[in-house]
């Protein structure tokens, strides 16, 4: 299963980025053969307008069945992720990406 | 001539200045006030017109036709505001953040992708004896202000001659929608505050008029508060400051009652006749420098 978390760093320790179309980047785990992808989200946060909709875009090439944040995305970004059928869980913040990864497979977070 | 009525901060008093004026300058001769503040106007509570007309407004959306695309993305990559997303072999569309551009269906090589009308606010026009009342509202929902501001502009260049006094209320701020109110006005006033806020505000607006090619005057409203930097700021950049309004609880008390203040007060009143000796000065520049020299006549879009 590939699970996308929005993290404000590369590592597992990195604090989770609350946000979702300005989230500093994409931390991309798949669970079954442990690979790692970091997907810089920069091109998308630095947009002006419409960072939800491009970051959603830049997710879905993922193709991740999870994706984990803080405050949610928002409304246009939610309508393309919808799209893809990714779940989205939220509730994320404050915590690094390793906590919120366990967080998800415990079942403590929540769906947006 | 276009007087733009603008301020940087917000709540300054820009709405005041420019209902006022307009009712001041009205006793003697006609004028137009165009409430340009499209996302939230509210001059219209402090007038009491009766509606000539309404007009609604439409912005040209891209409607995707799936049986002639070929999935090639590119409506997506040259859309600068991400409007346009594909997602595999759909391609959806965001209206709220189109910009019109028309990038994406010109440069479609299927030719998947055509303009359709989208409704996207309201211009009312309405009227008082001299007083001519403009009114541009935008759809709830809507995020672009620039294509609403960009068509009552049209409205009045239809329906009103260059002659014309037209006083326009812009909304607060120093971006996109600021601008395509004071690019083609031929005077700029800032309605500022004597507070550090809005000091720093004014600063920024001063700094986009100037990058217009527009020399502004100031207007400093709740003269009491605050401190003396906005009075120095003005001093060293030789912003004419062209009026004062004292801050005055009973002047807010007759704001919030929604009355014109220049009938009670008379502080207002002599800011109103200063501001009106401004402007005839301005009309003579105005009247001898047609047509108008220092406007663009490429209309370039900027997006700040």
């Amino acid at each position: 299963m590939r699970v996308v978390i929005t993290a404000a760093g590369r590592e597992w320790d990195s604090q989770v980025d609350q946000r979702f179309g300005r989230a500093a980047c994409f931390f991309c785990f798949n669970d079954e053969d442990g690979t790692i992808q970091i997907i810089d989200n920069q091109s998308a946060a630095g947009e002006a307008h419409g960072a939800g909709t491009k970051a959603a875009a830049i997710v879905a090439e993922y193709e991740p069945q999870v994706l984990i944040t803080g405050n949610g995305p928002g409304q246009n970004a939610e309508s393309v992720l919808s799209r893809t059928g990714v779940e989205v869980y939220i509730g994320a913040g404050g915590m690094t990406v390793k906590e919120a990864y366990d967080a998800w497979c415990g079942g403590k977070l929540s769906r947006a | 001539m276009n007087i733009a009525i603008a301020s940087g901060k917000g709540g300054t008093g820009k709405t005041t200045v420019s209902v006022n004026l307009t009712s001041y300058l009205c006793r003697k001769q006609p004028a137009v006030l165009v409430d340009l503040d499209v996302e939230e106007p509210n001059a219209g509570l402090f007038l009491e017109t009766e509606v000539v007309s309404k007009t609604i407004t439409y912005k040209q959306i891209p409607v995707w036709n799936q049986a002639s695309c070929t999935s090639c993305g590119f409506c997506a990559r040259v859309c600068e505001f991400n409007a346009v997303i594909q997602i595999k072999d759909d391609i959806l569309i965001f209206p709220e953040l189109c910009h019109s551009c028309g990038a994406c269906v010109g440069l479609c090589p299927a030719n998947a992708l055509v303009m359709e009308s989208k409704e996207m606010g309201v211009i009312t026009h309405s009227r008082d004896d001299n007083l001519e009342f403009v009114e541009s509202r935008l759809n709830p929902g809507e995020e672009q202000a620039v294509p609403q501001i960009r068509e009552t502009k049209s409205y009045l260049a239809r329906n009103f001659n260059d002659s014309m006094l037209c006083i326009m209320d812009a909304p607060p701020g120093t971006s996109c929608p600021v601008v395509e109110v004071i690019r083609d006005a031929d005077v700029v006033l800032f309605v500022a505050e004597p507070t550090p806020f809005g000091l720093h505000d004014l600063q920024l607006a001063v700094k986009a008029a100037r990058s217009l090619g527009k020399e502004p005057a100031v207007i400093i409203n709740r003269v009491g508060i605050g401190n003396e930097d906005t009075e120095k700021f003005c001093r060293e950049q030789s912003l004419r400051v062209i009026a004062r309004i004292p801050n005055d609880r009973e002047i807010a008390r007759s704001y919030s009652d929604g009355k014109l203040l220049f009938q009670e007060f008379p502080s207002v009143r002599s800011a109103m006749e200063s501001i009106k000796g401004y402007l005839d000065e301005s009309e003579k520049r105005f009247s001898t420098n047609q047509p108008k020299a220092n406007q663009p006549k490429d209309r370039q879009e900027i997006n700040p």
